[in-house]
């Protein structure tokens, strides 16, 4: 069932923005080669701690329920989409890094992501990074009172068709609360069903993930990080936004 | 963190099992074990060995679903 947030509850999830926020600011900072997403991690859980939030991504149930999410942030690298475990790896001029960051303030969630380059990238890759963000922005542009979740998803989608990206389908964005992931599941393209109307006070996370060329996704054997079929790149922009009568509200920023 | 989407696939009924379960055999040939969704049970929807159904997995365990619909 999805819930609405009432005011309170929203500043909440503010809060917990917020320090998603700086957490991603700070881990932009830092990336240069060198640096071990390891380090990265650390320094996104120092943050979300010292802040007085909790990192809802430790100890997050996955695939496997014996593989729990290990660490604070997730940090994939080139064709990895989402759920890259930080370890001893170390950034590389030239990569493309996407980190998503959780946190979790009186109960209440904040998740948000950016897609970073280490150095310049190249004209199409700048596309990629540049275009996923704007889909993500279009989509929360479409989430008004009296729209549906199928309108945010026709905003994501147009942005990667008309660009020619490869659209993730088998991760989705979603409702956010008191948990993580709610219902709604928000899809970044067209499902054909309108899905939930919306109303003021729904939080939604809005998340595209696009590719430079399939849409089919693969998990590594160690049960989380996920990558794209045939190695192509991939970018992953996330906001978490309430649905207010004035108009969407972003949630996750400084 | 994305969320994994559930999957929604198409298959036929095969035969009822105790508690309202359902083994359906999807499209792809696959057996599955499905209940019956709140919406169609509060409609009072009955569903019957031969009917076309949508099912809806897990993706954490794609021998499992519900069924959300039955086609006509």
């Amino acid at each position: 069932m999805v819930t609405r947030k009432s005011r309170s509850e929203i500043e909440r999830m503010r809060q917990a923005g917020r320090i998603v926020a700086e957490v991603l600011d700070k881990i932009g900072a830092e990336l240069r080669p060198g640096v071990s997403t390891a380090d990265l991690d650390a320094l996104a859980e120092a943050h979300i701690r010292a802040s007085g939030a909790t990192p809802s991504f430790k100890g997050y149930p996955g695939v496997n329920p014996r593989r729990p999410f290990p660490a604070s942030v997730c940090i994939s690298i080139d064709d990895e989409i989402v759920h890259g475990i930080p370890g001893e790896r170390t950034i590389r001029s030239g990569q493309i890094v996407s980190v998503d960051a959780g946190a979790i303030v009186d109960g209440w969630h904040g998740d948000g992501a950016r897609t970073f380059y280490v150095g310049d990238p190249p004209a199409r890759v700048r596309e990629l990074i540049d275009l996923t963000n704007a889909a993500m922005l279009a989509g929360i542009a479409a989430a008004v009172p009296g729209n549906h979740i199928d309108d945010i998803s026709a905003a994501v989608e147009d942005v990667a068709r008309a660009a020619g990206f490869g659209i993730i389908r088998q991760f989705v964005g979603h409702g956010i609360g008191t948990a993580m992931h709610e219902e709604p599941q928000v899809p970044n393209y067209r499902t054909g069903r309108p899905g939930r109307k919306l109303e003021p006070g729904i939080c939604l996370a809005i998340e595209p993930m696009f590719t430079l060329g399939t849409h089919d996704t693969r998990i590594l054997p160690d049960d989380w990080t996920v990558v794209t079929a045939d190695g192509s790149l991939a970018a992953h922009f996330e906001h978490s936004i309430a649905v207010t009568a004035d108009g969407p509200r972003i949630l996750t920023q400084a | 963190m994305a969320k994994r989407d559930a999957i929604e696939v198409e298959g036929t009924v095969i035969e009822p099992l105790p508690n309202t379960m359902f083994a359906v055999e999807l499209e792809n040939g696959h057996r599955v074990l499905a209940h019956i969704s709140g919406k169609l049970r509060m409609n009072f929807i009955r569903i019957l060995p031969g009917d076309r159904v949508r099912v809806e997995l897990s993706p954490y365990d794609l021998t499992r679903g519900r069924i959300t619909y039955r086609l006509k």
